[in-house]
């Protein structure tokens, strides 16, 4: 049915070429990671620098939507699966109704967010299931009814689609169709790796965001970072509605940065402006903040511009108020997403802001959305499909030059 | 499958064990698996107790014998083995009723159906004894998922005329709020979780609220030991649900008792297009899961099976059972089926004639003496009355507010739906002789903030 995935799992989300695997190549850098000598805006991301990551303490702990206690608290420095890891350790830790399961999850999990949790907790609130989508789903939503907390994972987001049903006609519709008997499946947390991560081809680089941002009744979560992975999976493990976490993969290892230690949550469909600006809206989530980052630093330079840059973190129901106040003001707007562009969220976001009759007024160009294109991801061709820093450089220039 | 105790022994030690929990489930690879040289048996880890063969041999079911069906009475009522003592009088009068009482609703609602006075609806003729006798053998704290065909599961666990007519026709009483179609019951007091028209979906969530209330009793020693019971048709035994429903059960040890109603038919798709193997009580084995098959028009044995079902499912820090209970649909699938259009009429009057679990009891009460031909008239007319009264009152009563139709999509509304419901608000402002809101309670000022 599919790759080993411990194998490829590891593969996919280590940055570098690891020790043991039988991987025929010389070199130590990675051809796919490489970008043309000349280039200006196409460069690889530098984690390290990046503004959108909390580098030092003191910048974790500034964040105000954290309670008093915890940002007089210390930090520690964490990657996206160590900030995970350590967010389902504090939930099992704080709750004992709260149980984790799916394929390999006893071990660590194939990309280590659910390490030394079976070892801690017990093998019977961690534990491994049969390989059935359908099954891991549809057990959650039983489990949840019953009044536990379960936290389920999908080994990709590629791979939800046997739980669909479960998702769409169970988990979603549970609270609407008990109507006065008040039972519901809010104890559902549904967590999935998602995302290009560089050669993932076909069925480990999907993002299906969208397509449960047409369900009432779930909530679909996209974190950018361990910070919020932190907040927004301690807050959907909390959410009396059942969540879609969707985890940026390629992120797991690479975004690093000091995280409070103690246990918070961030809000869930309340959006972030990461950066205030005056001529033009990026709205964006998960792993392309970081190409909007970049392309916003040249463009700004470049075009003598200032844009305001928009996390909406939850996907589903979104922060509408947020991105049609920021486009009021700004007048232009453009939405960056990886997967497709065909009625994906930037369909949604772009036809909210076309007929809300006061922002409609105040468009000064049409909404722009650099997405991926609405084909499958093709092995050796995820570089030309992801938006990079060009596509997003080039569409802020036409956007503001319109 | 069990793991030897000396397996369990090498386990490493948790290095922060759980205060409450003790480690129940061995984990293969803690142990070595290796192949003795010379060994009789497979060592392979897939397989531990499979011995070696230098015949070459392909298992064919024809091999194996049907799995055979139990019964404790005979169509005519006698109870065959003389050491089976079924329940007292009272309870066999009061599961009688509560069968004639499901059978006498279905009549007047699939004739209320066919007058146009309610939109659906699905009788469950011919399987009253396997929904009555396994919910006698039930506690009220049993968690149960059904799939739509088990009326006579929420009449013997008290749920009322009135509760039955206020869901049929969703009036502002039901407890679903007017959002499902007819027959989709649901009740909380009586733990019964409301039925959705997926097939089989509800398999899955029954293992994995049988695993929580397992672990609810693992953490809290004071909760009574519960189970939960899964109803579901030999046709949705098809879908992958029940497949993954019964590896995952079996997988973590879950407190469940899987009841198939096999009635021969799926809509119009008879059982020889369903599948071709042992029914669905020989899958259960494959499965690792305890297995029998039982004569569902013999509400002694369904009941019996299912007390034995229980126990056997709350042994051993639990397990499940798979009970597949053989009976024939006598009624149409649904209001919208014609099954004559697929099967002979002659067929379906031999079952309702020969065998039938209502019948069968009746009998079984007459010899006893404590029913007569006096009882059975005055217990029909009775129940009858009670039904439609119950059935004119439902009728009258006032729709559910316009506003539920918006409600409990989330624990609270969003801003977008919020808005939505004012703009339907302005709609039926602007265009008030387009809409007809006076059924609904309070009209249309409930959809206002």
């Amino acid at each position: 049915m599919r790759i080993a995935p411990r194998t490829i799992s590891r593969f996919l989300a280590s940055p570098t070429t690891r020790k043991g695997l039988d991987v025929p190549n010389i070199s130590r850098q990675r051809p796919y990671s490489t970008h043309p000598p000349a280039a200006r805006l196409n460069i690889p991301t530098d984690f390290s620098t990046t503004s959108l990551l909390a580098h030092s303490s003191q910048s974790a702990l500034q964040n105000t939507e954290l309670d008093a206690e915890v940002r007089n608290g210390t930090t520690k420095r964490m990657n996206l699966f160590q900030s995970i890891n350590d967010a389902l350790s504090l939930a099992l830790a704080a709750d004992e109704s709260v149980i984790l399961f799916g394929e390999d999850v006893a071990f660590g999990g194939v990309f280590r967010c659910s390490m030394g949790l079976a070892e801690n907790y017990g093998s019977e609130r961690v534990f491994n299931t049969p390989l059935s989508e359908q099954g891991i789903v549809g057990f959650g939503i039983g489990a949840a009814a019953e009044g536990m907390k379960a936290v389920a994972e999908i080994q990709f987001a590629d791979y939800v689609y046997p739980a669909f049903d479960q998702l769409v006609n169970e988990a979603a519709k549970f609270r609407y169709r008990d109507g006065k008997e008040g039972r519901h499946v809010g104890g559902l947390t549904v967590r999935m790796p998602c995302g290009g991560v560089g050669h993932g081809a076909l069925y480990h680089s999907q993002s299906p965001e969208s397509l449960f941002s047409h369900i009432p009744g779930l909530r679909v979560i996209v974190p950018r970072s361990p910070i919020q992975a932190k907040g927004l999976l301690l807050a959907a493990i909390a959410s009396n509605d059942p969540c879609i976490f969707m985890e940026p993969k390629a992120l797991y290892r690479a975004a690093v940065e000091q995280v409070p230690i103690g246990s918070y949550t961030l809000p869930l469909s309340k959006a972030e402006v990461l950066k205030e600006g005056s001529d033009l809206t990026i709205v964006s989530y998960g792993h392309p903040l970081y190409t909007c980052g970049a392309a916003i630093e040249k463009a700004e330079k470049d075009l003598g511009i200032g844009i305001e840059l928009i996390d909406l973190r939850t996907v589903y129901p979104w922060d509408k108020e947020c991105v049609l106040s920021s486009v009021r003001k700004t007048g232009r707007c453009m939405v960056v997403h990886e997967s497709m562009i065909n009625a994906g969220i930037g369909a949604e976001i772009a036809a909210s802001i076309q007929e809300d009759k006061e922002t409609f007024l105040r468009l000064e160009a049409p909404i722009a959305r650099v997405a991926g294109w609405s084909i499958h991801m093709g092995l050796m061709f995820e570089r030309f499909n992801i938006p990079d820093v060009a596509r997003v450089y080039d569409s802020i220039k036409q956007t503001v030059e319109y | 499958m069990k793991v030897p105790l000396q397996r369990l022994a090498r386990r490493p030690q948790p290095f922060k064990a759980h205060p409450f929990l003790r480690p129940l489930h061995s984990q293969r690879w803690n142990s070595s698996l290796s192949q003795k040289p010379g060994a009789a048996g497979v060592r392979f880890p897939g397989a531990v107790d499979s011995k070696f063969t230098s015949a070459l041999f392909f298992e064919h079911p024809s091999t194996y014998p049907a799995i055979p069906t139990y019964r404790c009475m005979s169509p005519d009522g006698d109870i065959i083995d003389p050491a089976f003592t079924p329940a007292s009088d009272t309870l066999a009068l009061q599961m009688y009723e509560n069968m004639l009482s499901v059978s006498i609703m279905d009549v007047i609602m699939f004739d209320a159906q066919r007058q146009g006075r309610l939109s659906f609806y699905m009788t469950g003729q011919g399987e009253e004894g396997t929904c009555v006798g396994s919910a006698s053998a039930l506690e009220i704290e049993d968690v149960v998922f059904c799939q739509y065909r088990e009326a006579g599961v929420f009449k013997q666990r008290g749920y009322t005329f009135e509760d039955f007519m206020s869901q049929l026709f969703a009036n502002k009483k039901d407890h679903g709020r007017g959002r499902n179609m007819p027959v989709h019951y649901g009740s909380k007091a009586l733990n019964i979780h409301t039925i959705s028209s997926p097939l089989a979906t509800q398999i899955p969530q029954a293992s994995g609220a049988a695993y929580a209330l397992k672990m609810q009793r693992l953490t809290n020693p004071n909760i009574p030991p519960r189970i939960v019971a899964c109803y579901f048709g030999e046709g949705a035994a098809s879908e992958g649900d029940f497949h993954a429903a019964l590896n995952i059960a079996a997988t973590r040890s879950c407190p469940v008792v899987f009841i198939c109603r096999n009635n021969g038919y799926a809509i119009s798709t008879p059982t020889l297009e369903q599948y071709r193997g042992d029914g669905i009580a020989s899958r259960g084995i494959g499965y690792g899961i305890d297995t029998i098959r039982v004569d569902g028009n013999d509400i002694w044995a369904v009941r019996e099976v299912t007390k034995r079902a229980r126990e056997l499912a709350l042994k051993d820090g639990g397990r499940p059972v798979l009970i597949e209970a053989m009976s024939y649909r006598i009624s149409h699938h649904s209001t919208s089926d014609d099954s004559f259009a697929y099967r002979a009429r002659v067929e379906v009057e031999d079952w309702k004639r020969r065998d039938n679990p209502i019948t069968r009891l009746r009998k079984y009460l007459e010899k006893k003496g404590v029913w007569d031909e006096e009882k059975e008239n005055e217990a029909r007319g009775r129940i009858r009355k009670e039904a439609l009264m119950a059935f004119a009152q439902a009728e009258k009563e006032k729709k559910p507010a316009l506003r539920c139709m918006f409600e409990d999509v989330y624990e609270e509304m969003t801003p977008e739906v919020k808005a939505q419901m004012k703009e339907l608000k302005d709609v039926l402002d602007r265009y008030p002789e387009e809409y007809d809101v006076a059924e609904f309670e309070g009209g249309k000022d409930t959809l206002s903030q």
